[in-house]
């Protein structure tokens, strides 16, 4: 079984969050969250694994304060 | 032209027990000549049991209703003998195409597997169905079996009197009385035993309406299931298009909440808004138009002493998975052999309880899929509207996301799992045929597995040595030898790594228990733990 990892993992972290930030460049609030929406699906698949797809489910949930 | 659903198929004629000074008992009596209580009826009767079908109506279900029926119904319908004419006039499809605004963003095919006897769906209308079963019903009869239809019975009142009930029923002559040991309420969704009986019905409705129309027309359309999101023709909402026999064809049409629905309903609105899908010149004639609010619930229990639930009374689903109905027919295929080992002393009562247990199984696992679909169709939130539509869009381009797009989970068995008549399973033996799972259907010779499984309990033994009868208390199985060479469809579905083995399969064709070799204390303790005997 493999952990979520919440240690640092992205190298060059500045330049991955410009990327992040320059692919929203120019777009509505809708299509901004479509395109998240599209990311969040890519990544997921990508990560494949249920435990940890669920583990970041509630990691993201908890860091907001909205968990259920 | 008058449609067979116009048309009274099993008329009003008075009975001898409406001549009865006291009320005549009966062992089992089915409320509801719908898809389920027919379906209950003729198994019944086929073992024996007298039955007794009380139906307020006379005729088939009104316009088409259900029109997927899935392998496992047929295959039931086999065994009750009407599968072949259901096949021989439905359509059989395995394509579906999916849309996503003006593209086709996939296609799946249902791959049907070689080596089954039935495809994984026929399209054929409610009322074709009905037909087979109320003309299969007469044919059992007419070979002597007890089955007795009554048309135009309206069952007005229920009194439980613990060891059976009593019967208050309408009929155009006026009222009588009848009791049973046995009652099965197949009175759909509004069922008024429910009601009668002050029973909830717990569960969602959707806060949507669809329109489903049926329409007639020469079409150059192929046999295929055509799904689509936010449709040009149906902006923001969804649509489907899909082929039954004699030319006609389903159109779904998704509408929303806020709307006047006889408004809806009128053929100067409908026509419009089908040209808008079909095209300005499109011919075609309007068979039959509803518009429904779809719903997700279940009873708690489907046994109530001596009653049970079964079908649309019980449970009901919305159609996205074509769960319905053939969910119902599963029920009376678990049933009704249960009842009749009970009413013949073989297995006590609380054989019953099992029904309660695997087919409310059955229902959760067909609400949880109908439930999934139906959000994805309609999604609630903006969120859930921007990931639907973030998997319709990647589902082109990425194959990872076709197994998320979501227009319906098309109905298959499930498998009771940890289910109370479960038997031993032994390891090496493949996951798909363990204890509680249907049987998959293999070729055999010239025939079909699943046509030699008898109405009783069947010891099937593969590459193993068996004796002639195994019999616990009364209740025998009846043996059967195969061998798994020559056979990689047999061999693959029963075997897997083992060189042989031995199952035990229930006279619904579900397996109560297997082994990779015959011993006889664990096959005798199988058997009467599947008929609730321990
Ligand atoms: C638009 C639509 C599409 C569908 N598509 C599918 C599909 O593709 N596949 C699928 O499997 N299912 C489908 N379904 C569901 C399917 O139609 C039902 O699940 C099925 O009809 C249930 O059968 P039933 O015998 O339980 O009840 P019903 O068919 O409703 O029969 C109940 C019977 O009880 C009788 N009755 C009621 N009260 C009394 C009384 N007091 N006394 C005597 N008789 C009484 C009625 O006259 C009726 O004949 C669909 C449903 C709809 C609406």
């Amino acid at each position: 079984m493999a952990d979520l990892n919440t240690r640092p993992n992205i190298s060059d972290a500045d330049s991955f969050y410009a990327e992040l930030m320059a692919v929203h460049d120019g777009l509505t609030k809708t299509q901004s969250d479509a395109l998240n929406a599209r990311l969040i699906l890519l990544l997921a698949n990508h990560v494949g694994d249920r435990e940890v797809l669920s583990a970041a489910l509630s990691a993201a949930a908890r860091a907001a304060g909205v968990e259920r | 032209m008058t449609k067979i659903f116009e048309t009274p198929l099993y008329p009003y004629r008075r009975s001898a027990d409406q001549d009865m000074l006291r009320p005549v008992r009966h062992p089992v009596v089915v409320i509801g000549a719908g898809p389920v209580g027919l379906a209950a009826a003729i198994d019944l009767a086929c073992r024996d049991v007298p039955v007794v079908v009380l139906d307020d109506n006379d005729k088939v279900s009104f316009g088409s209703r259900a029109i997927c029926f899935s392998k496992r119904t047929l295959e039931i319908l086999d065994r009750l003998g009407c599968g072949e004419r259901a096949v021989d006039k439905g359509v059989t499809w395995n394509l579906g195409r999916v849309f996503f605004d003006e593209r086709e963003v996939f296609s799946f095919n249902l791959l049907p597997e070689e080596g089954h006897k039935r495809p994984a769906f026929i399209n054929l209308q409610q009322y074709y169905l009905e037909q087979y079963l109320v003309e299969r019903a007469r044919e059992v009869a007419a070979q002597g079996k007890p089955l007795d239809l009554r048309g135009r019975n309206r069952v007005e009142a229920v009194g439980d009197h613990g060891d059976h009930v009593r019967l208050e029923i309408e009929t155009p002559e006026g009222p009588y009385n009848i009791e049973a040991d046995w009652l099965i309420a197949c009175d759909g969704a509004t069922s008024p035993m429910r009601r009668m009986m002050g029973l909830d019905f717990v569960g969602r409705v959707f806060e949507d309406n669809f329109l489903i129309a049926d329409v007639v027309m020469e079409a150059e359309f192929p046999t295929e299931r055509w799904f689509w999101f936010d449709p040009p023709f149906n902006r923001g909402q969804s649509a489907l298009l899909h082929k039954q026999p004699d030319n006609v064809w389903r159109i779904d049409l998704q509408l929303g909440w806020d709307i006047d629905k006889e408004r809806e309903k009128r053929p100067e609105n409908v026509i419009p808004r089908i040209k808008q899908m079909l095209g300005e010149d499109a011919k075609f004639e309007l068979e039959w138009v509803s518009i429904y609010t779809f719903q997700c619930r279940r009873m708690e229990n489907f046994r109530h002493g001596r009653v049970l639930f079964a079908g649309d009374a019980a449970h009901q689903v919305s159609p996205f998975g074509a769960r319905g109905a053939n969910s119902g027919i599963q029920d009376t295929d678990n049933l009704c052999w249960k009842l009749a080992l009970v009413l013949d002393g073989k297995a006590p009562e609380s054989l019953i309880d099992s029904y309660n247990w695997e087919r409310v199984y059955g229902a959760d696992e067909n609400i949880l899929n109908s439930t999934r679909s139906t959000e994805f169709i309609t999604p609630k939130s903006e969120t859930s509207r921007a990931f639907r539509d973030a998997v319709l869009d990647l589902a082109e381009e990425n194959a990872f996301a076709r197994p998320l797009v979501n227009s319906g989970r098309l109905s298959v068995p499930c498998t009771y799992d940890e289910g109370p008549l479960n038997g031993p399973d032994a390891t090496g033996l493949p996951a798909r045929t363990r204890p509680g799972s249907a049987a998959a259907d293999a070729p055999i010779g010239d025939g079909w597995l699943l046509d030699r499984l008898g109405e009783g309990f069947t010891l099937m033994a593969i590459d193993a040595d068996i004796p002639d009868g195994v019999e616990d208390g009364g209740i025998a199985a009846t043996p059967l030898r195969l061998s798994a060479t020559d056979n990689p469809e047999l061999a693959a579905r029963y075997l897997g790594d083992a060189s042989g083995a031995v199952y035990l399969m229930r006279p619904d064709q579900h397996i109560a228990a297997r082994w990779t070799g015959f011993d006889d204390t664990a096959v005798a303790a199988a058997l009467r733990r599947a008929a609730g005997r321990q």
